[in-house]
């Protein structure tokens, strides 16, 4: 079971909830492993405190101009999508942080003229927390290319039970990077009108993605009701509901587990991941259901 | 000598824009015939990114050999270098024909770095 945890909106508590989910089921004896995905401000690391076994650099390729054999014809600048390669006066030039890597300079030079070299744009680390595998990317200051450091820690994933992935916050690249390929999505928001906006958007895209999900509030008894309200009306699961309980806001402060300030919460994420795994096995079921009427 | 001026139209009488790769309009005057045309920079003005470099590379298409615009980013800036296009810095609200008379009478500031840092940051 691959769970991402993602939203729309920044600050709702998908690190929270990541953790606090990965920590609870280890502590059941599940195999987990825990991806940090979002490489340009990951901070699962800050409440696990895991022990890093291993570190890796993450490149990407960029184009590299054999000048001998350019005519400058333009052709590779006319062909990038990004526009990170210009040429002028028969030379080229290219803005190696604007690069995605996609090669088509090089497909389409009609003299070869180009060779890739990589970059390095992040690292890797790779370690242990308790009993959880432990993976979390970091991209480099500057750098605009996450998904390529993202792919790389999912890459990590092994053949544990379960693999939880926190994700970035937003709708975009990166987080399309992080959750396109996952079992469920857990979105996470909170009852305010931007909560709700926010959802909205990340509801669009997981529908658009094909994806199965459920939402989780957080702060759940602040702001008011338009998000449950919003869920009914969507048919939408909400999964878990966490309280505007002082005493976890004080234990994130300190960079301490709710589960382990607060066992009483345990139970609640325990909770939560059966309503997942109830959940997405009852999709799977109406999925093959579905396949088998048409089908037939 | 071919100059191009950033703008949010296509006549002298065009306000000019402060932005250089997101600029609507470029108009391209011939200093010494005082002939115009105005290009379009449609493509750039909501590029996801490298408008700069995009627009830098259509200018030196055009054969400009100056810019005059409002500012100008890193890449703006390297691209237009490498073609050898001086920059020249429209500091206040002006049309493209004030523009081009205080070009002429040596009143815009050239610049020699970018004006701005990239967007992204």
């Amino acid at each position: 079971m691959k769970l991402a945890i993602a939203s729309g909106k920044g600050g709702t508590g998908k690190t929270t909830i990541a953790t606090n989910l990965a920590l609870t089921l280890d502590d059941k004896g599940m195999e987990v492993q825990l991806l940090d995905c979002d490489v340009e401000e990951p901070n699962c690391h800050i409440f696990l405190k895991p022990k890093i076994e291993s570190t890796a650099p993450v490149t990407v390729l960029i184009p590299k101009v054999i000048e001998e054999k350019c005519t400058g014809c333009g052709v590779c600048a006319e062909v990038c999508e990004y526009s990170a390669i210009a040429v002028i006066k028969g030379k080229v030039l290219i803005f190696p942080e604007l690069c995605h890597g996609c090669g088509a300079c090089k497909l389409f030079c009609p003299e070869n003229a180009f060779i890739e070299v990589p970059r390095e744009v992040g690292i890797i680390e790779e370690g242990k927390a308790s009993g959880i595998s432990f993976t979390h990317g970091f991209l480099n200051i500057g750098e605009l290319m996450s998904p390529a450091v993202i792919d790389e820690v999912k890459k990590a994933a092994g053949d544990k039970e379960i693999v939880i992935l926190d994700s970035p916050p937003g709708t975009s690249c990166p987080v399309i990077a992080a959750v396109k390929d996952a079992d469920f999505v857990l979105l996470v928001t909170e009852p305010t009108p931007f909560g709700l906006n926010d959802l909205e958007l990340a509801v669009g895209m997981a529908r658009e993605l094909k994806l199965p999900f459920a939402v989780a509030i957080n702060r759940s008894d602040v702001g008011n009701e338009d998000v449950k309200e919003y869920c009914r009306r969507e048919k939408i699961e909400i999964v878990l509901e966490i309280p505007n309980d002082r005493r976890i806001a004080e234990a994130y402060s300190r960079g301490e587990m709710v589960i382990h300030a607060l066992p009483e919460y345990q139970k609640t994420f325990e909770t939560c991941w059966e309503k997942i795994i109830d959940l997405h096995q009852n999709m799977m079921q109406a999925e093959q259901q579905e396949k088998t009427a048409t089908e037939s | 000598m071919k100059i191009a001026i950033t703008s949010y139209g296509k006549e002298l009488s065009s306000k000019t824009d402060r932005s250089f790769g997101r600029a609507k309009w470029f108009v391209l005057v011939d200093t010494e015939t005082g002939a115009f045309e105005a290009h379009s920079n449609e493509q750039n003005v909501n590029a996801a990114q490298g408008a700069g470099i995009q627009a830098a590379q259509n200018v030196a298409n055009m054969g400009a050999e100056a810019v005059l615009t409002g500012n100008v980013g890193p890449n703006a800036f390297r691209t237009l270098s490498a073609a050898s296009i001086r920059i020249f810095i429209i500091k206040k609200d002006m049309t493209v024909q004030q523009a081009l008379s205080e070009w002429k009478e040596g009143k815009l500031q050239e610049t020699s770095e970018s004006t701005i840092e990239g967007h992204w940051v």
